[in-house]
Parts: structure tokens; C-alpha cells; sequence
């Protein structure tokens, strides 16, 4: 059955999350994800699953860890500040190997800063956030579809690694509305056994979930364990999306909502005759360093927007090494830029 | 401190079989409890405090339903005992990591354990919301006045005057507020059902303490919502005691400002 629905991207992706099977939510008010809180109370009334408005957001994602830990589909949701408070357990969760996922609807910062939409939590996602040598495997919608499809598939992936998946949005896309289409026999979650979940003991060994290690050489052995698994990751999950690739002298790499601002500015500069690519970065960690690497060898520059003050222009050079220019325009504080901004920008370069 | 099998048995007379003595159980290990050694310090009170909690389990039979969240502090690695299923929480999360597994495994039997610096400092919040919202869960909140584990620094219930590695000249009420009396403050929100304060400095209290923990599980297998049983507990080793001490002082000291009993029942 496929229905289009219009909705907004908070909503199109907490329907992402009760299509992938998720039972559990809780989170605590944050604008601009305020639809997603309120769409999940509805809609786990609904599904018989779980709904808790927490007193923090330490509480939420906590409670996270416990429905993880249960062996449940469980799910937060929050804007900047609050996932600030949030990396506490996240650090816990990825520890303790808990498959969960935990949705950012990026807000202008530091600090309390605004409510417009921003992309200044690009090194909290993707370098870790909290303490210790952790990874949260990133995924950067564009749209409300894809808000839901990529909260849909973040269970599957968040299970399969037992590993946190975090969906790093903004304002701007999760208050959006846009159509959205829904084939339900599309999305078949794959639901898998849980062994090591706490269910109580009965006929088995009992089950520690926990990130402590305090023998010798354990907890070594046990980041050892993590880093094998990231570079699992790494290999498998990649995910980016390439326009024009053979014959780009100019590539510009964004992520998010401001993908689509240069992916219009690329389509305006090409009518120009101007040769200008794009690069996507739909992972943000496992980011799509090969991708680019290898356009480096062919690409004279590289122009690199965001809505920070050049947070992911850092890892789009390391890729480079060098190879290419790799040029910078950002905008922050809930500043976004423009299609001419950017295009003025390129023809700037050329 | 090696546990030693307790298994004993004792040779009942039986006047029709005489030639053969009828052996009866009267106290074996108990079950929930691993057979390991302990890092608790000499008259630490959390191995009474283990042992009570995994007798109340056998005794009620859930061993294998039973889920435990252990806290951060001296009891950290509570799990090393206990032989049933149990997660790990951040330092005063516990009783949100209890919240999320009751709400998902409503079968399972779900309590936490926490020291006073857990529940009653860095997780306050937790502890209130989760009482406030009459969460199904049972929570044995071990009181010993001071952060055991990180070397004995002023609690929020350490009392005043009492000398800790942050207030060597003794609890300040000027400056570091007055000791938390949580059972009390919880007794007032409609979702807390049972609260009892016991000890464990002497035999008699021990059996008290062992009621209460029972009376707690029982309030939560009849689905009667939040309980809780503060403990309080010895810590030799930083109230500068030898054993007897320690136990003599909540005797004589502890228990006068947290009175012993019932604080709220249902």
C-alpha cells in the first residue's frame, strides 16, 4: 500500500522509527524537534509500545540504555544543547555495544544560541562527543523522505553493529514540510535475536550489560574489540551521493540541508558552463574519505559549504592530503546560505 | 573473604526409623549469590546488603526474572556476586536505566542498588521523577555518609560535624547544607508506595533489614507500584573505625538523625 503523505521531517522520521519496529522513546522538549516528541507520544499510544517524556535529557537517553539493554528498539530525540547532555550516555551506550538511535535536530550555537538551524555539532557527531575512543556511526538526511528512510534503516544498521546511529539533522529540515511517500512492504525491518540482552537468566548463563573493565588488560582488550568492529564499519558503511563525477573541475561537498542549496547553485553553474560537480556525504562517519580521495586526483578544487565555520571542510582535506585546493564557505549562528552565495563563490574560484 | 559453604544439616530423630536418621536442609548457600571472593573493606556493610537481596529473590523464587541495575561506587561491580541478569548505569542514572527495562520487560522483576552519593547526589533528579511517576521498580539505596569508593568525600547525607576527606574539620551546615533525608522527601509524591528505613549494625536490625527488602520485592510483584529501602550501612575504613565501632556509631549517632522504621506504607 503507498500513501504521500505531507508531513514534516520531525514527523517523517519518528514514522521512520515505528516502521523499523522501535517500541521504545523517550526524550524530554527541545525546539526545533518539538514535532518529533510530540509524533512519538502519539504513535506509541497507538503501536502499544513506550512513551516516556523524561525529566532531562541525561534521564532520556539513560532510559535509552535501558530499553536497549532489554533488548528493545528504543529511540531519543533532541536539538544541540540537549545532545550536549546527551553524550554522556552515548559514550555509556557505545561502551556497552547498545544498539539505539539518537536523532539531532542541529540549533545555532555555542551555548543556547538560537533555534534557526545549523550544522555546528558536526564534530560532537563524528569525533566522538563524549569520553573515550567511541564511535557513533552518522547518517545526514536531506529531506523529510529521506529523514524517514534513514531513521528506518538506522535500526537495522544500529542492530547489526550494536552500535548507536545517530541521525544528525536541523531545524530547517526537521520543521520542513515536504511529501512524503510511504510503500509499507518497502520496509520490512530485519529483526534479529538479541542474546545478550537482559530478559532475566531463565535457562541460561546470566547477562552483564556494562562498560567497565576493571581487570588488567581488559579494558584494552576491550577497545580493541570496538576499533575492529569501526573498521567493519568503515569498509561497509559508507554512503554518499556523486553528481557529475567524470568531468568536474570544481566539486563542491556539502551534507544535509545545505546539499540541496549546492546542489541547485552546481546545476545553475553548469549553465553557465561552468564544470562543477557535487559529493554528498550521506555518512558522515564512516565518512566517504576514499570518495573524495580519488576525485583529489582528478579535481582542481574543491569547494566545501556548511552552516558552521568549517567543521566537515576538515575531513574533506585530510581525504584531499593535499592533492587539490580545497576552498571553504560556511555561514553560522542560523545563517544559511544562499544558491547565489554559493554560486558567486564558485565563479569566484574558476 | 572466602564464602565458605554453609550448607549445613542438622539429624532430626524419628522414633519409627531409627536405624536411619532423616537428613533435613535447614540453611544452604544462597542461590543468587556467587560463590567468589569479595573487595568489600573488613565490616563493610554491602555483603550483608548483597547477601539480603539475593535471599529475598530465592525466597520469592524470581531468580530468573529478576534484572538488578548496579550503580557506580563501592558496589560497582555488584554483578560479580550476583548470579542473575544485571546492567550497569552511570553514576545516578540507575533509576532511568530501571525506569526503561520495567517499562519494557513488565514480567521481569527490576531493582536498583545505590549509594548515597548516587541516588542522593549526582541522581537526584532521577530518583524523584522515578518515585513521582510510581515506576514499578524496587531500589535498595545503601546510606554509609560518605563516597566510599573515591576515598571518602562529604555525601549529602554525611551528618554534620562528621569529618571527611572534604571537610576536615567537620560537616559545615553554613557551608555545605544540611544531611538529605530522601526517604522523607519522597514520602510525600503520591507515586511512592512503600519507603522503610532499616539497618544492618546488628543481628537484630539485619532481620529487620531483610523484612523490609522482602516487603519492598513484594510491593512490586503485586504490581503496587515504587518502593524503596534505605540501609544504613558501616564504612570502617572512612569514618576512621574499627568494625564494632562503625556499627556502634549508627547505634548511637546515624540512627538518631535517620530514625529507623516504616516512613511510608500502603
Amino acid at each position: 500500500m503507498s500513501r504521500k503523505i505531507l508531513m514534516c521531517g520531525n514527523e517523517a522520521c519518528g514514522e521512520g522509527a515505528i516502521l523499523a519496529g522501535c517500541k521504545f522513546y523517550a526524550g524530554y522538549p527541545i525546539t526545533p524537534q518539538n514535532e518529533l516528541i510530540a509524533y512519538m507520544a502519539k504513535r506509541m499510544s497507538e503501536i502499544d509500545g513506550v512513551f516516556v517524556q523524561a525529566e532531562s535529557e541525561l534521564a532520556a537517553i539513560n532510559m535509552v540504555f535501558g530499553a536497549a539493554a532489554a533488548g528493545q528498539r528504543a529511540m531519543t530525540s533532541s536539538s544541540s544543547p540537549g545532545v550536549s547532555l546527551k553524550q554522556e550516555g552515548i559514550s555509556y551506550i557505545a561502551g556497552a555495544e547498545l544498539p539505539c538511535v539518537i536523532v539531532n535536530m542541529q540549533r545555532g550555537g555555542p551555548g543556547l544560541g538560537n533555534i534557526a538551524p545549523a550544522q555546528g555539532d558536526y564534530f560532537q557527531s563524528v569525533k566522538g562527543g563524549g569520553h573515550g575512543d567511541y564511535k557513533v556511526i552518522v547518517f545526514a538526511p536531506s529531506s523529510a523522505q529521506e529523514l524517514l528512510d534513514y531513521t528506518f534503516l538506522a535500526f537495522d544498521v544500529a542492530d547489526k553493529y550494536r552500535n548507536p546511529v545517530l541521525i544528525l539533522g536541523d531545524g530547517m529540515l526537521g520543521q520542513m514540510m515536504e511529501p512524503v511517500t510511504i510503500i509499507k512492504e518497502n520496509y520490512k525491518p530485519h529483526i534479529t535475536e538479541k542474546p545478550w540482552a537482559l530478559t532475566g537468566c531463565k535457562g541460561r548463563k546470566p547477562n552483564i550489560v556494562r562498560s567497565f573493565f576493571l581487570a588488567e588488560g581488559a579494558l584494552e582488550e576491550h577497545n580493541k574489540k570496538l576499533q575492529e568492529k569501526y573498521r567493519t564499519i568503515a569498509d561497509s558503511e559508507v554512503r554518499a551521493q556523486i553528481f557529475n563525477p567524470k568531468d568536474s573541475e570544481i566539486v563542491l561537498v556539502a551534507y544535509g540541508s545545505v546539499a540541496r542549496t549546492a546542489k541547485a547553485a552546481m546545476e545553475r553553474a553548469r549553465a553557465k558552463g561552468i564544470k562543477a560537480g557535487l559529493i554528498r556525504p550521506v555518512s558522515l562517519w564512516p565518512f566517504p574519505s576514499k570518495i573524495i580521495k580519488d576525485a583529489s586526483s582528478r579535481v582542481k578544487k574543491f569547494l566545501v559549504i556548511e552552516m558552521s565555520s568549517g567543521q566537515m571542510v576538515e575531513d574533506v582535506m585530510l581525504a584531499v592530503n593535499g592533492k587539490s585546493e580545497v576552498d571553504f564557505y560556511g555561514r553560522m549562528g542560523g545563517g544559511i546560505p544562499g544558491e547565489e552565495e554559493v554560486l558567486a563563490r564558485i565563479e569566484a574560484l574558476v | 573473604m572466602k564464602k565458605k559453604n554453609t550448607k549445613r544439616t542438622r539429624q532430626v530423630s524419628d522414633k519409627k526409623a531409627e536405624t536411619k536418621p532423616r537428613e533435613t536442609l535447614v540453611l544452604s548457600r544462597t542461590k543468587s549469590f556467587r560463590d567468589v571472593d569479595m573487595h568489600y573493606c573488613a565490616g563493610c556493610g554491602h555483603s550483608i546488603v548483597h547477601r539480603l537481596v539475593c535471599e529475598v529473590i530465592d525466597e520469592f523464587n524470581i531468580r530468573e526474572r529478576v534484572i538488578g541495575i548496579a550503580p557506580v561506587g563501592c558496589a560497582v561491580i555488584a554483578y560479580d556476586y550476583w548470579d542473575f541478569d544485571v546492567s550497569e548505569a552511570a553514576h545516578g542514572r540507575t533509576p532511568a536505566v530501571a525506569t526503561a527495562i520495567k517499562r519494557v520487560r513488565p514480567d521481569n522483576i527490576v531493582f536498583t542498588y545505590q549509594g548515597d552519593g548516587d541516588l542522593a547526589a549526582i541522581g537526584t533528579a532521577e530518583i524523584v521523577h522515578a518515585a513521582n511517576r510510581g515506576e514499578n521498580i524496587t531500589v535498595i539505596f545503601v546510606n554509609n555518609g560518605v563516597y566510599g569508593m573515591t576515598g571518602g568525600q562529604m555525601a549529602p547525607t554525611t551528618l554534620a560535624g562528621q569529618k571527611t576527606s572534604t571537610s576536615m574539620a567537620g560537616r559545615s551546615l553554613r557551608n555545605d547544607g544540611y544531611p538529605l533525608k530522601i526517604l522523607e522527601m519522597l514520602a510525600v509524591l503520591p507515586g511512592a508506595k512503600y519507603l522503610e528505613r532499616v539497618s544492618v549494625h546488628s543481628a537484630q536490625e539485619i532481620f529487620r533489614a531483610k523484612r523490609a527488602i522482602s516487603k519492598a520485592f513484594k510491593t512490586q510483584i503485586e504490581n503496587k507500584g515504587f518502593s524503596m529501602v534505605e540501609v544504613l550501612s558501616m564504612c570502617p575504613t572512612y569514618w576512621g573505625m574499627a568494625p564494632v565501632q562503625a556499627a556502634e556509631r549508627i547505634k548511637n549517632e546515624v540512627a538518631l538523625f535517620y530514625p529507623i522504621g516504616v516512613v511510608k506504607s500502603y
